[in-house]
């Protein structure tokens, strides 16, 4: 199992070294000059020269590479074109707002999930049906537009919510809670579609198993049979598409923020990709897959308690 | 030749594909699926010809006119700079199905051909595919965008293309992974072995077998390329100066509190034409017959616990039994089981049949596949699946009448007083769980054991049932033991709580001659330690002969024959026994002696 | 058998498979087999799940690799042959498997099926079908039965099915990989007898794999026990089935249940008296 977890480690590792550098060269080799872009339409030759020479790309590009790798490795994630700030202060600060939404809505996809997966496999009917309405809303409407309407609805015209802006939890954690509540609950609705079809797909293949009636067959009761048993095997399934829709959280949030004026990655990477901001975009790739490759490490741990084929190997 | 109307077992992982030419009219037999193409023929005209149904230009803006209503000159009003709404999502339209268009033949052209490569050549190609699919799978694509809109500039088409390469994985791992199921597949050997090349094999049995999970594959992908490209422009994004249905979106929500209507027509268009892809995709899969609804409510059906025996129209009261009716530990008759056909009839599987156990007898229950052996067997157990519908003039256990039991009342019997060993030892543990464990669990169900002492119990069990360390089978996986032990470990399973009656469901067929030779002498010695009558279903005379007391055989649902198995064997009375007997090939001389090898008759020997 | 050339002849045949897993040594299902198939002779291969019997019938079809040892065909060596020698030898080389229901495409009619072989081999599609009309009479199918799907047709016809594509080109020797085995007592009987019918009237060679010694007795001329990936006991079928030599091959005999409450009595007590010996 250890084995196992440090070569998945070191794998993830891989992973982000090679998207960064992929990345770089991407946003180096080609594409309109960002001197230009940054100086303005109306600077003349010499200004965009210096410019240039300011933000260090007339040296070659492969020296800028191992400069700004050698930097990265150590946390520093080079400077802003357009603002001069720190780029791993930026995400620094807008990490929180992107992580405190993603992370609720995994908590409620997976909650959801599991009582609607179970509940539409083993029972059908209503759960089944609400599965079926969700997993089409989930796929048809966009999740901003899910945001927009919720804010309308309780925001707007309930009052429930803010619709707008981001609350500190150390400043106040029912505030918070209630400014991440309706852009988490807009992000979750497609995650909550997937991960619960696979649960309940898991569990009909669970129950249809052998060894569920040979449980059955020792008198143990249904609850036993359904929760500590079928559920343990159906969990793996279910675990690994809820760490694959974490991926799309990530990408989720991106809009989502902007509907609910959250200053997070997403609006930081948005903003920046419009000005052509390379670093701080540079910087918002490396920190996602980062959180990415931590995230699928857990899920490995999780799956591998879960299960000792794994766990034994 | 067998029986004309064998059940088919539900087999392979797929058996869908019915010939091309059905397939069109189901799909146009389902209402809704007419209803969705219709629409998407209507968005597509309405996009292509959009120049000539509006005069209006769908990015001249005039901020005098911004939020007109609806009226003349601008049927359906004006955005927040007083850009025309009907032309925009005309023209939106265009760019909508576009782009929708280019992710798909983007992903299509590399996830279909290296899917397919990958899958039927594996090898490096493989390994290279897979790891790069898994990178591209760890990218938000979003923020992937991201990226290259930064850097090249914003242009909805080039974005697209981009995410057609991002969404080519999903496209590849499925393709793939269809590929490797058929080609594990003996049709593919037996193709091989015929002398079909790989060009042939290829395209007679591997590719028909990829059309319906691509095309539905397809379907899907529209959409979620619409929505994708509806946040991009929604993001502000999108190419400049062109309509679309996602930056008619960010007109709205920036106008959400003075016009909220803004947010009605592109969030229709984008929701319905979505929708109708999505029900195309369904539709086509029913049509297609893959992965079939009935499985679900099937699986549903077996998932619940079993309906209740009920009791069959008036018992025959007062016929008196010539057995003596003290030592009779369960008795059955008449029991019917049937389960409803899709058209309303019913598939009667059981049909009248009566058995009895005495107390200590081991009785042989015969037959052949579909001759409802198990199903006699299971319904004694109450597993069946609720859907079976079953009836009974007479299932009593000791004394008891099974018949109405409730759910929990019936667990009560199970495992404590009946005891069941199944066929397959492997699939009949739970592999996520040890083995000591599920053991453990029923003894302390029903015999209120404490933890210490059930494990003592258990490890008791497993010395008796012939295993040779039953500390490290007890803290074993089942993926750690033999199929032979795993055995052992269900049958002292089946011991745990003493019961009074053992149901064995074909216990070795599924284990080689040896093995089964020595699980049957351990049933043998159990029954003969513990005096429990035992119901032994099975298809081979081998093991009847081997352990029965009593046999009955049976045939389409009914017990044709019932006798002691000495009497059995001597003299069978009923033809189908007859017949049964004499297709077993222990008694044939060997062909050795019969024939010689054709070529050498009159020859050399 | 003297003086006449063995149709197939294995010597030494290895046959290992990689493990997966950083410089694991691979698994050797077969440790150097040697057998002979004369013309028109069924040789019984009989073993347990992992013998490495099924092993030994693929390396023969050209669908396991043979890592060591040869294969030689009418003289010829076979494995390790080009695809496109290996696809000339599926003339005279053909297979029955084990699994009716994965046999056959469930996409394609029975047609089709049955006159691929032959299609592939050149023959035109008249000939092709007429061809199968004749194979379907021969495996005692109706005529129509070309039209339909194989799910229609139970175990024991799709075993047909599959004996007449093996037969569609005139084979010398026929693989059966446990081809009765997934087959209920009475079908599996006449589907036996159909074999035996066959290869009186076509003189082909079968190497018969099955774990079922009673099977290998009705229809086997010589029998070759494998255990472990050798063969630890070969000979005249009559004498290895009822009077075997090797222990093994004993062990396997008497621990077959006879259909006979008296016999197997006779048969389970004298199994115990020989575990006992051996224990000893």
């Amino acid at each position: 199992m250890i084995t196992f977890l440090l070569r998945r480690l070191a794998a993830g590792v891989v992973l982000v070294f090679v998207i960064a550098t992929a990345t770089f060269f991407l946003t180096g080799l080609t594409g309109s000059d960002p001197a230009q872009r940054i100086a303005g339409t109306q600077a003349g030759a010499a200004q965009v020269a210096a410019k240039r020479h300011e933000l260090g790309l007339d040296r070659p590009l492969v020296e800028r590479y191992a400069d700004w790798l050698g930097h990265a490795v150590r946390g520093d994630l080079g400077t802003s074109w357009f603002t001069n700030q720190p780029v791993s202060r930026v995400v620094g600060e807008a990490l929180p707002v992107s992580l405190s939404l993603v992370l609720a809505a995994i908590l409620l996809t997976a909650a959801v999930s599991i009582v609607l997966g179970v509940a539409a496999a083993v029972r059908g009917g209503w759960a089944d049906r609400v599965l079926q309405v969700v997993s089409v809303v989930a796929f048809a409407v966009p999740n901003f537009l899910v945001g927009m309407i919720l804010a309308l609805v309780f925001a707007v015209q309930l009052g429930l919510f803010p619709a707008i802006g981001y609350v500190k939890p150390s400043v106040d954690p029912a505030g918070w809670l209630a400014s991440i509540t309706l852009p988490a609950l807009a992000l979750a609705i497609g995650a909550i579609a997937t991960v619960a079809a696979q649960t309940r797909g898991s569990m009909i293949d669970v129950l249809r198993q052998d060894y569920i009636r040979t449980l059955r067959s020792r008198g143990l009761p249904a609850r036993s049979v359904l929760l500590k048993h079928a559920l343990r095997n159906a969990a793996p399934a279910s675990l690994t598409v809820l760490s694959l829709q974490f991926i799309a959280l990530i990408g989720g949030a991106v809009v989502i923020e902007q509907v609910f004026g959250l200053t997070g990655i997403g609006e930081r990477a948005t903003s920046a990709a419009s000005q052509g901001d390379v670093p701080l975009v540079l910087g918002v790739v490396v920190v996602t897959v980062v959180l990415v490759v931590i995230v699928n490490l857990l899920a490995d741990v999780l799956l591998g308690w879960l299960n000792p084929k794994v766990r034994m190997s | 030749m067998s029986v004309p109307n064998e059940p088919n077992p539900a087999h392979g992982p797929s058996e869908p594909v019915a010939p091309r030419a059905g397939v069109l009219r189901r799909l146009l037999r389902d209402p809704l699926a007419v209803a969705a193409l219709a629409y998407v023929a209507i968005v597509v005209v309405a996009s292509v010809l959009a120049p000539l149904l509006t005069s209006q230009s769908p990015t001249a803006s005039k901020i005098a006119d911004a939020l007109l209503p609806m009226g003349d000159g601008h049927p359906l009003g004006t955005d927040g700079v007083g850009r025309d709404v009907l032309a925009q999502l005309l023209h939106g339209g265009r760019t909508s199905l576009t782009g929708a268009l280019i992710v798909v033949a983007v992903s299509l052209a590399v996830g279909l051909p290296a899917g397919i490569a990958a899958g039927y050549y594996r090898g490096w190609f493989d390994g290279v595919a897979g790891w790069l699919s898994n990178l591209v799978m760890a990218l938000p694509a979003i923020i992937v965008l991201l990226v290259v809109l930064a850097q090249w500039g914003r242009s909805t088409g080039l974005a697209m293309a981009v995410f057609g390469l991002l969404i080519a994985p999903g496209i590849f791992r499925l393709i793939r992974a269809s590929v490797v199921a058929v080609r594990e597949e003996l049709y593919v050997d037996a193709a091989r072995v015929s002398g079909l090349g790989d060009a042939r094999i290829m395209r007679r049995h591997i590719l028909p077998v990829v059309v319906a999970p691509t095309v539905i594959q397809v379907s899907q992908l529209l959409g979620i390329a619409i929505v994708l490209q509806a946040g991009l422009e929604f993001l502000g994004l999108g190419s400049e100066n062109q309509a679309s249905w996602g930056g008619m979106l960010n007109d709205a929500f920036a106008n959400i509190y003075s016009a909220p209507r803004l947010l009605l027509w592109p969030s229709l268009a984008i929701v319905l034409t979505v929708t109708a892809f999505s029900l195309i995709g369904n539709a086509l899969r029913d049509a297609l017959g893959v992965g079939g609804t009935a499985v679900h409510v099937r699986s549903r059906a077996e998932a619940a616990p079993s309906g209740p025996v009920v009791a069959a129209s008036p018992s025959p009261a007062g016929e008196a039994d010539e057995s003596d009716e003290a030592d009779v530990l369960l008795a059955v008759e008449d029991l019917h089981v049937a389960y409803p056909r899709p058209d309303g009839s019913q598939a009667v599987v059981v049909k009248g049949a009566s058995l009895s156990v005495r107390k200590g007898e081991i009785l042989g229950l015969v037959g052949e596949s579909g001759s409802g052996k198990s199903q006699t067997a299971f319904s004694v157990l109450g597993l069946l699946p609720p859907l079976a519908r079953t009836s009974a003039a007479r299932m009593e256990f000791g004394g008891r009448d099974l018949r109405g039991l409730s759910p929990a009342a019936m667990n009560r019997l199970r495992g404590k007083r009946i005891g069941y060993i199944p066929q397959e030892p492997m699939s009949n543990l739970d592999p996520s769980f040890r083995v000591g464990n599920q053991l453990v669990e029923p003894m302390r169900h029903h015999l209120g054991l404490s933890r210490n002492a059930a494990r003592t119990r258990a490890l008791d069990l497993l010395e008796r049932v012939g295993v040779a360390d039953p500390e490290r089978v007890f803290a074993s996986y089942p993926h750690q033991i033999s199929g032979g032990m795993a055995q052992r470990v269900l049958i002292a399973g089946a011991m745990s709580c003493d019961p009074e009656l053992l149901i064995a469901d074909e216990p070795t067929t599924a284990l080689d001659v040896t093995v089964q030779a020595e699980v049957l002498d351990l049933i043998r010695e159990l029954q003969a330690e513990r005096g429990m009558g035992v119901i032994l279903v099975t298809h081979d005379f081998g093991v009847v002969a081997d352990l029965c007391d009593t046999v009955a055989v049976m045939q389409t649902g009914r017990i044709v024959e019932t006798a002691p198995a000495a009497r059995l064997f001597a003299e069978p009375q009923h033809e189908y026994t007859r017949m049964l007997l004499a297709s077993t090939l222990d008694d044939c001389e060997p062909r050795a002696a019969r024939s010689h090898p054709v070529q050498n008759l009159g020859g050399t020997r | 058998m003297t003086g006449m050339n063995p149709l197939l002849e294995a010597r030494d045949v290895i046959v290992e498979f990689p493990v997966k897993g950083w410089r694991r040594p691979p698994f050797r299902a077969l440790k150097g087999v040697s057998l002979t198939i004369d013309p028109g002779e069924t040789l019984g291969l009989v073993g347990e799940s992992g013998s490495g019997k099924t092993t030994l019938g693929r390396a023969i079809l050209g669908l396991a690799p043979v890592t060591g040892g040869d294969i030689r065909f009418a003289g010829r060596t076979v494995s390790g042959l080009g695809k496109r020698e290996r696809r000339a030898l599926s003339k005279d080389i053909q297979v029955v498997f084990q699994d009716p229901y994965t046999s056959l495409n469930p996409a394609m009619t029975v047609g089709d099926i049955l006159t691929e072989p032959l299609l592939v081999a050149g023959t035109s599609r008249a000939d092709a079908e007429r061809r199968v009309r004749g194979l379907l009479d021969e495996v005692h199918l109706p005529a129509d039965t070309a039209h339909r799907l194989p799910r229609e047709f139970s175990g024991g016809q799709r075993q047909r099915l599959a004996i007449a594509r093996a037969l569609s080109r005139d084979p010398k020797l026929i693989v059966c990989d446990e081809p009765v085995s997934a087959l209920d007592l009475s079908t599996q009987a006449r589907v036996l007898d159909l074999f035996i019918e066959i290869q009186e009237r076509t003189g082909v060679a079968y190497l018969f794999v099955t774990h079922d010694l009673s099977v290998v007795r009705h229809i086997s001329h010589r029998v070759a026990v494998m255990y472990r990936g050798e063969i630890v006991e070969d000979g005249d079928a009559g004498v290895v089935t009822s009077a075997p030599a090797h222990p093994y091959t004993q062990r396997l005999l008497l621990a077959a249940p006879v259909p006979d409450p008296a016999r197997q009595a006779q048969r389970r007590a004298e199994r115990h008296r020989f575990l006992a010996e051996q224990a000893v």
